[in-house]
């Protein structure tokens, strides 16, 4: 099936296929996506889950630890007074970044090909969001008074200072969590009509139903429902930008060499698309071949999302390469050292790690066969997250580990601890995703039956567009890979 | 439909419900129901189906001015919120920066502005189109249960002055409906 459907892809004798293969009717998008939810929970499900539950404990025994000692568990100590726990922040919140531009900005844009993918997208990003939240909560060290952070009147007449960009952190993340967490139930409520009346057990028509809020699907309601979707992708478009510009501030805005740069803003909200991207490739190539869905989330699909991988990659070499160039411009010796270090010093090898990731190997998605090949975008996937982990990581030590005098300088090493809070997150994402897979539509079938030909008033079946798509059913479709 | 009126019709019956097989059924369809001037009715469907506002002979939702107020407000609270507390109530000098350190708090003015509109927008939603409402007659109806899967409706209220039973349903079964079905209230 892989390579017919490559060979679809561009076609130049034939019109281009369309977004969603084999041809469906409505009924049967119902079907593929809601059976995966009624139907008995498969074993391989287990595997991913039991491993995930697993990490999500080792994060609550890592948490509490920390609760109970202080966060000299950590490997953190002056010079290196943040290390992992703002790297698994900034990289968290990096990834939910691509699930908004999928939802909100390819909406805006009239990418009708986003809607196989945004619903899983989106739960990516509130689960990206949720492990994101965890760290600056419990990186304070003093957790109980962590509600510091907020705005609350308290008996102490104390405030928090809005002036500091790790205020503004607070505020942007916090506000980002709760905004994708209001599109996305926006977004899920005529699927969970759906389930409600496919429902067979009592349980399930309950809970689904109230969650879908009665939901009649009247024309009425759509049209107030569309404005709605609509203004929450204007209103969250600037948002995710303003987000990342946020988290890139709590560096920018600082007088360390290495942190103190203008172009912080767009070069982290380029890094956190590129890497969510990577992301999402890597839980869309699992869940499209484990539940069948390679019909609604295709090749073309991956084509478009290795695109816009290769495109923020490369905006995200020019930014390494500019910020050498920057420091060597401004004639000022700490910071041409900071990246001469960066690169050259005891962590070459991090930095090393980055650019092979980040730079050099999405390079591959020039060609075509690269992006249409389910292995290698997979691979490369995880290749881009490791890389991406690790551009958190070199900008944050590197600058700290070189202090402006030699004396104070030092060497960051993890501990268990750092590893088991970093693992840990991973499980908390594995393990709410694994649950949405189970108990909620992974695709948004509302959205993606208005892409269907059919679903157009206008629409009248053409013999020849009958020709044209039993040619991309010709070949028995089966799973890829 | 006044915003705080009766929301069902009352009496016996709540009204026709007429199923369509396809959008382009559906749409004709509308456009013939909107012609006889109906007023009290609406359209079901699984899915947007583009311009059937139009064909309903709808009004744009009145939901963008209820975002704008609420963003506003949110606007003017995140500003003055950070105002007050550092010019009143807890005054400090942090980093040489002034009291009214107006540009550094853009990005919160700024967040709370978004969450004030977002919380308009979803809200708004559910206020203008009633929900949540988990009972209503038209889950009565079994076939009704398709509407969120491949079935399209059209469903004409009893207290349309138009309405009634009979010829209304002959009606709807001359403009192509599969199914046509009286609903008690």
């Amino acid at each position: 099936m892989a390579q017919t459907e490559a060979d679809l892809l561009d076609n130049p004798v034939a019109d281009r296929p369309t977004l969603i293969l084999r041809s469906p009717d409505f009924h049967s998008i119902t079907e593929a996506v809601a059976g995966v939810v009624e139907g008995p929970t498969p074993t391989a499900w287990w595997f991913f889950f039991l491993p995930s539950l697993a990490l999500l404990g080792l994060l609550g025994v890592a948490v509490s630890w920390l609760f109970w000692e202080g966060i000299g568990i950590w490997g953190l100590n002056v010079p290196v007074g943040w290390a992992w726990d703002i790297t698994n922040f900034v990289f968290w919140v990096g990834i939910a970044h691509a699930g908004t531009l999928i939802s909100a900005i390819l909406f805006l844009f009239r990418q009708t090909w986003r809607t196989s993918i945004n619903r899983a997208a989106e739960a990516m990003t509130i689960f990206a969001v949720m492990c994101a939240m965890i760290f600056p909560g419990i990186h304070v060290g003093r957790i109980w008074v962590a509600y510091w952070m907020f705005p609350l009147p308290n008996q102490m007449d104390m405030w928090p200072n809005f002036r500091s960009p790790l205020l503004w952190d607070v505020f942007a993340v916090s506000v980002y969590g709760s905004v994708s967490l209001m599109f996305w139930y926006v977004g899920l409520i005529p699927d969970l009509a759906t389930m409600r009346d496919r429902a067979k057990t009592k349980t399930r028509k309950l809970v689904y139903g109230i969650f879908a809020l009665g939901w009649r699907g009247s024309v009425r309601q759509w049209s107030n429902y569309e404005t709605a979707y609509l203004i929450l992708a204007a209103l969250a478009t600037p948002l995710v930008l303003s987000v990342h510009s946020v988290v890139s501030m709590d560096f920018a805005v600082s007088i360390l060499p290495g942190w103190h740069t203008t172009i912080f803003p767009p070069y982290f909200v380029a890094g956190a698309i590129f890497s969510g991207f990577a992301m999402v490739l890597t839980l869309m190539v699992i869940c499209r071949t484990a539940f069948g869905l390679e019909h609604i989330m295709t090749l073309r699909h991956f084509d478009y999302m290795a695109k816009i991988i290769l495109v923020t990659g490369t905006i995200v070499g020019f930014a390494y390469g500019m910020e050498f160039f920057t420091a060597w411009y401004s004639g000022n010796p700490y910071e041409v050292f900071a990246f001469l270090n960066r690169a050259g010093g005891p962590y070459a090898w991090a930095y090393w790690i980055m650019i092979s990731c980040n730079v050099i190997s999405p390079q591959i998605f020039w060609f075509k066969k690269a992006r249409t090949s389910i292995p290698i975008l997979f691979g490369l996937s995880i290749v881009i997250n490791i890389g991406m982990w690790f551009e958190r990581f070199v900008i944050i030590v590197t600058s700290l580990h070189r202090d402006f005098l030699p004396s104070a300088w030092g060497y960051f090493s993890p501990t268990f601890w750092d590893i088991a809070c970093l693992l840990g997150s991973f499980g908390l994402f594995f393990t709410m995703f694994c649950l949405f897979v189970r108990f909620l539509p992974m695709v948004a079938t509302a959205e993606v039956k208005t892409v269907l030909p059919q679903a157009d008033p206008h629409w009248e079946p053409k013999p020849e567009r009958e020709i044209k798509d039993g040619r991309a059913l010709e070949p028995a479709p089966e799973g890829a890979s | 439909m006044s915003l705080f009126g009766p929301q069902l019709p009352t009496g016996p019956h709540y009204g026709i419900l007429a199923e369509f097989t396809t959008p382009r059924d559906l749409y004709h369809a509308c456009e013939r129901v909107r012609d006889a001037g109906f007023t009290r009715w609406d359209a079901h469907t699984p899915f947007p189906v583009h311009g059937l506002e139009k064909a309903m002979g709808l009004r744009r939702s009145p939901l963008p001015w209820i975002v704008l107020g609420m963003g506003l407000l949110g606007l003017t609270l995140g500003f003055c919120l950070q105002w007050w507390v550092h010019s009143d109530a807890y005054p400090l000098v942090i980093s040489g920066k002034p009291l009214l350190a107006w540009p550094a708090y853009i990005p919160i003015t700024f967040e709370v502005g978004v969450l004030f509109a977002a919380l308009g927008a979803v809200f708004g939603m559910f206020g203008l189109n009633r929900l949540p409402m988990h009972h209503h007659p038209l889950f009565r109806s079994k076939v009704f249960e398709r509407v969120t899967d491949d079935a399209f409706f059209i469903s004409i209220e009893s207290w349309d002055p138009r309405f009634d039973p009979s010829t209304t349903g002959t009606l709807l079964k001359s403009l192509g409906a599969r199914s046509v079905e009286l609903l008690e209230s």
